[in-house]
């Protein structure tokens, strides 16, 4: 598989974080091909973050993480990564054109953004119909604005690998309908991989082409459709089944019509 | 030399009486170069809730001090700027692997370093000598110290010239920038020692107890109605230069300590600037 990629493809084998002693990821296998949008889904504290991270290579690991860049095995992709939660307070001065061009520019932007860094910010952001917050500080924008502003970022330059973690978290259901559309079109457009963590079982199942279930390790692989119809997955998510019933292909099982949520 | 000579005589032509004295002039140079100084680096204090983390390194000048006595230094600036960047670059360390509460772990260690400082200078009731580090003394800045100042202003501006723009993504979300092959860790340590030295090199002008408010005040203020990066650190370092020149000139006719009189009217820009501030900018 690793040789029919085109632009870059990510094989995890094996893989073992520990934290403070606990593993947090156990014998986790996956593989990526470009132009493809996997999601992994898992309850809280299944390592689906720590997954990320490792792969950004924040975090040490057992196991073995390749990629494969234009037949290139000893190359680094390009990693664009959209993450979790920002943590920052309402009141931060700092601009949406501030924050991208911090991140696309080297001209320090506290002296002043000139002209032609403004339009090439604006540029970036119309892309993702985010031109128009340009002015706002980061802490004015919802949830789903600042998702796509940060997408924007992670799209600029081109990588060849896209980690999302948690776009669903605090965006509105038209927010995350637009994202995910527009995912899907970078997918498209630019033949790039996806890796897409998420709680939204039900809205993810139609944008992506795999399904990973993870729980440490990963519990159950494969067409979205058929894990999310899997007993395991049921077993994992426990209480929180509700967000799944509504699926195409969903039996509910005994336990659930017992009203047991 | 020949420049503060050049600048003696430029103060010298304003016709107000505190013109007449050289201190005065030392004192007016020092606080244009502090005052900007400090803002620059207060902003990123702000941006990164480092206000306790900067306390704490200005609390640490009294074991400095209290260091250099037991060392039999003549003049404690050295053993001050190396327990500073030691404090500095470990609390950095300790804030990337440990789990428990920086809050918690600052105040320990505050704690910590300021009784540890005040059993040693007060052994045989000495305290009272050191006393002046609590207040500082703007007015008996040298020409040296002012030498100094301007060297660590043109070091902070070239560090926020080539890396601001990484701190700032850093300070949004360290993973972000990591993603962005920034190197954190070196940014925030790098940052960390230079705010040690700013402090420790400034103590004395501004003194131990509110040196911190010289950092926090002007980007605390500017915060409050800027709405770029641009506009806060401009807004930051006008009204840091503001206060600066204003505390120094009014705690002349006063007769009172500079270091708080600016501090007080830094106070002062923040308590406008909290009630009016998103009111005009909205």
């Amino acid at each position: 598989m690793l040789n029919t990629c085109k632009h870059c493809c990510t094989k995890v084998v094996d893989l073992k974080v520990k934290l403070s002693g606990n593993a947090i990821l156990d014998n986790v296998s996956l593989h990526v091909n470009c132009g493809e949008v996997v999601g992994v889904v898992g309850p809280n504290g299944a390592g689906k973050t720590t997954l990320l991270r490792t792969i950004l290579g924040e975090i040490p690991y057992q196991g073995r993480i390749m990629f494969k860049v234009s037949g290139d095995t000893s190359k680094k992709p390009k990693i664009g990564y959209v993450p979790q939660k920002l943590q920052f307070d309402l009141g931060s001065p700092i601009s949406v054109t501030d924050l991208v061009a911090s991140a696309i520019s080297s001209s320090p932007i506290w002296a002043g953004v000139n002209k032609a860094l403004s339009e090439k910010v604006k540029g970036v952001l119309s892309l993702f119909a985010a031109e128009k917050l340009i002015k706002r500080r980061i802490g004015e924008l919802s949830g789903g604005e600042l998702q796509r502003v940060l997408l924007a970022i992670a799209m600029t330059p081109e990588p060849q690998l896209l980690l999302l973690d948690e776009p669903a978290s605090g965006v509105d259901a038209k927010g995350l309908y637009l994202f995910y559309q527009i995912v899907d079109d970078l997918r498209k457009k630019h033949d790039i991989a996806v890796i897409l963590v998420t709680h939204d079982l039900a809205g993810v199942s139609s944008y992506v082409d795999r399904l990973i279930l993870l729980n440490r390790s990963v519990i159950a692989e494969g067409d979205p459709k058929e894990v999310l119809s899997d007993e395991k997955l049921l077993k994992a998510f426990g209480p929180s089944l509700w967000n799944i019933s509504c699926l195409p292909g969903f039996k509910p099982s005994e336990s659930e019509e017992n009203g047991d949520h | 030399m020949a420049i503060i000579e050049a600048w003696y005589r430029l103060v010298g032509i304003l016709p107000f009486s505190w013109t007449h004295y050289n201190f005065m002039h030392n004192a007016l140079l020092a606080v244009l170069l502090v005052t900007p100084l400090f803002a620059l680096l207060g902003t990123m204090v702000v941006n990164n809730r480092m206000v306790f983390f900067t306390d704490v390194l200005g609390h640490s000048a009294l074991t400095g001090i209290a260091l250099g006595v037991l060392l039999g230094f003549h003049d404690p600036t050295l053993p001050m700027i190396i327990l500073a960047v030691v404090l500095a670059v470990g609390m950095n360390l300790l804030k990337n692997i440990t789990k428990a509460s920086m809050d918690t772990v600052l105040g320990v260690l505050f704690a910590f370093i300021v009784a540890l400082g005040i059993v040693i200078l007060s052994r045989q009731g000495g305290f009272v000598k050191y006393t002046s580090y609590l207040i500082g003394d703007i007015l008996a800045v040298s020409p040296q110290q002012i030498a100094w100042l301007f060297v660590i202003a043109v070091v902070v501006l070239v560090y926020w010239y080539m890396l601001g723009n990484a701190m700032i993504l850093t300070s949004v979300n360290s993973s972000l920038a990591r993603s962005r092959r920034i190197n954190t860790f070196f940014i925030e340590t790098g940052f960390t020692i230079l705010l040690a030295i700013a402090v420790i090199v400034s103590i004395r002008l501004v003194g131990i107890l509110i040196i911190n408010s010289l950092l926090v005040l002007p980007a605390a203020s500017s915060r409050n109605f800027a709405r770029n990066m641009h506009s806060y650190t401009l807004g930051a370092v006008m009204i840091s230069i503001l206060s600066g020149i204003t505390g120094l000139i009014v705690s002349y006719y006063w007769g009172t300590a500079s270091g708080a009189t600016i501090v007080l009217f830094a106070s002062g820009c923040y308590g406008i600037s909290a009630l009016l501030g998103r009111r005009l900018t909205k």
